[in-house]
């Protein structure tokens, strides 16, 4: 028996160390579920076709199209960007075919942004190391599963061996205490984690978010929070599991049934830190004086909260102002908004389209603004038709488009044009992210949604 | 992959902190299906400003880029390093670099070498008054400046290897499969 106390981490790691580290060689780490998409894989499998080796565990491998695909069809007929987006997606359908891999193709349900669907069809459990060639994979941390993105050499790593290298990273404690405020929601708590920590905060580290505050979030909301964990320069983000984890869970397609189910919640239960088990390093946050924050910058950690105003910068940080036209002094409140996006691996899962909607309904979409709503996922958009949320999404003058990626990232054609700026739901404000020369204001679904109604940046809390 | 063992070369200075990989390498051309012939949209925005650094006559050929704090943060697209690889770099200097671009960078024969604020701010200093051939020693893990001074900088010890003799690290996976099977079979 291993007496030592131990943090969550520690127990996911020792749990999938095929071979131990040395001064050598990192650790081979095992891989539960690997996730596929059509951007970061279509050189890992001809690395695959070149050194004339097998998939070894296609059983553990699921993959779904979201990047790339358009969100608009021409009578059923996808609108592809161009013929480059067209041919990778051909590429990935190819590929999981001839290697034998469960494809969610577009359309089909399970479908839909690849971080949204692993938990929604229970492939992402408790205890499970799960990786993507996609950055945001930390998402799936808000299940207790160490899940982290990699780069296509790895994808073709895991594809071959179903195996990773690792060193064993440091742990971060992210308590945050008390419990949010109205209208305040996961996304401005992760961006005001990120503003405080800063955007190589996390470096290193493997997060792991605890508190009160957590304890009372849903997977949802979980899930927004530990998918920008990145953002910080996290390794991953995590969150020990609980009752709401094992609710979630349950009856989901692949999740355990039966006997298997109850075995499984009873060793999930263990996966805790325990009492005396220390981090590397810890900080704490107060939840309840956290506002409605909106980003100023071209990255996530240029955060205020919505009464703020931005604050002196230096050296890149003026570059940053110039790019976004803002100045140091000024409000964000009041600013002129060309487009709202509501989507992403962020914020496009049931809660977040409610959220939206509550804001939206009986109102209009002001004047000259472009409002983008697209669900994470197919089985998003059926929860969602199901409760008419489309219908308030079109009645106050937005558009409701087919899951995907989108305008988060703007390859297939959904994008901010130069000069515009978009309050979006996602999680990036880098310089041309949604499009070239688009300037970016992350915010959350409700801010988004009080925005779109008045055509400017607003504190939602006036609409509530 | 091609050893790399010791680099001499002049240095790009890129001195923006938080240089993410969406600026390395924008979204729209992450649509091809190969690693090849990426280096031509390098910095792809910026580029098209006259006066950036990678467009004056000065910097061709260097194979160093130097940039600021946390450089290649964000997205885990490997088109970063192959972009940068493409161009002609073999190494990025910086105070600090992304976890995910520094385990892609070592997979491509691309150096990433953390400096210190000292070592960093001296390269600076070196690349404006035009005196900036940089020597990086992998072995002794050094950057030595053309005035002598000389920086130490971390690089994981089995990265280390792999790039100093041009080892692919899926074949020493892959030399586990006995122990890997092993695991497998308690699952
Ligand atoms: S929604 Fe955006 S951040 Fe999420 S996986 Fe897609 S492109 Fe990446």
């Amino acid at each position: 028996m291993n007496r030592t106390p131990r943090t969550l981490f520690d127990k996911l790691w020792d749990g999938h160390v095929v071979r131990p580290e040395s001064e050598h060689h990192p650790a081979v780490v095992y891989i539960d579920l690997h996730l596929v998409h059509e951007v970061t894989s279509p050189q890992a499998f001809d690395e695959l076709r070149r050194r004339g080796l097998k998939l070894r565990r296609p059983d553990l491998t699921v993959a779904t199209m979201d990047h790339s695909i358009p969100t608009l069809f021409d009578a059923g007929e996808p609108r592809y960007a161009d013929e480059q987006t067209r041919l990778q997606v051909d590429a990935l359908k190819r590929n999981c075919e001839a290697y034998g891999v469960r494809l969610y193709e577009m359309g089909e349900p399970g479908q839909g942004i690849v971080h949204v669907i692993g938990p929604e069809l229970g492939l992402t459990h408790p205890g499970k190391t799960i990786v993507c060639g996609d950055s945001h994979t930390s998402t799936h941390g808000a299940f207790g599963a160490w899940a982290f993105g990699i780069g296509t050499t790895e994808v073709g790593h895991v594809m071959a061996t179903q195996c990773l290298l690792q060193r064993k990273p440091k742990t971060l404690e992210v308590r945050i205490d008390k419990t949010l405020g109205l209208g305040v929601s996961a996304k401005d708590l992760i961006l005001a984690i990120i503003r405080q920590i800063g955007v190589d905060g996390g470096t290193g580290h493997v997060i792991e978010y605890t508190g009160e505050c957590i304890a009372s979030l849903s997977m949802d909301e979980r899930m927004t929070v530990c998918n920008m964990s990145i953002e910080a320069g996290a390794r991953a983000g995590l969150i020990a599991p609980d009752e709401t984890t094992f609710n979630y869970l349950e009856n989901r397609d692949h999740a355990p049934k039966g006997d298997a189910w109850e075995r499984a919640v009873s060793e999930w239960r263990t996966l805790r830190t325990d009492d005396g088990a220390s981090y590397d390093e810890s900080v704490s946050i107060d939840a309840s004086r956290i506002e409605p924050m909106v980003t100023y910058g071209t990255n996530p950690g240029m955060a205020i909260g919505i009464s703020e105003s931005i604050p002196m910068s230096g050296g890149s940080e003026r570059q940053a102002l110039q790019y976004m036209e803002m100045s140091e002094g000024d409000a964000m409140v009041g600013k002129a908004v060309d487009v709202v996006f509501i989507g992403s691996c962020t914020n496009a899962r049931l809660d977040d389209l409610r959220q939206a909607a509550s804001v939206l309904k009986g109102r209009k979409v002001a004047d000259g603004v472009r409002v983008l709503v697209v669900p994470g996922s197919q089985e998003v958009k059926r929860l969602a038709l199901a409760e008419g949320l489309d219908r308030v999404f079109l009645d106050a003058g937005a558009e409701w488009r087919e899951p995907g990626c989108s305008m988060c990232i703007g390859m297939n054609g959904d994008a901010v044009a130069s000069g515009q700026l978009a309050v979006s739901t996602s999680n990036r404000n880098f310089e041309g992210r949604q499009g070239k020369g688009s300037r970016t204001v992350l915010a959350s679904p409700l801010t988004a949604a009080a925005c779109a109604v008045s055509g400017k940046i607003s504190d939602v809390r006036s609409l509530m | 992959m091609k050893p790399l063992v010791t680099l001499t070369s002049r240095v790009v200075v890129l001195p923006n902190d938080n240089v993410d990989t969406d600026q390395i390498i924008p979204a729209r051309f992450l649509t091809t299906t190969t690693r090849e012939g990426l280096g031509e949209h390098l910095f792809a925005d910026w580029r098209k400003d006259p006066s950036f650094v990678l467009n004056r006559p000065e910097t061709k050929g260097a194979q160093i880029l130097v940039a600021g704090n946390n450089f290649a943060c964000g997205s885990s697209r490997e088109h970063a390093p192959w972009a940068l690889v493409d161009f002609g770099f073999r190494a990025v200097v910086s105070t600090s670099i992304a976890d995910i671009f520094t385990n892609n960078a070592v997979k491509n024969g691309l150096l990433p070498v953390e400096v210190d604020e000292e070592t960093y701010t001296k390269i600076v200093a070196a690349a404006s008054a035009g005196n900036d051939e940089v020597v990086i020693d992998l072995k002794t893990q050094t950057l030595t400046l053309p005035d002598g001074h000389s920086g130490r900088f971390p690089v994981e010890g089995f990265a280390r290897h792999c790039l100093l003799e041009g080892i692919d690290q899926l074949d020493f996976i892959l030399r586990e499969d006995d122990a890997i099977a092993e695991f497998e079979s308690h699952r």
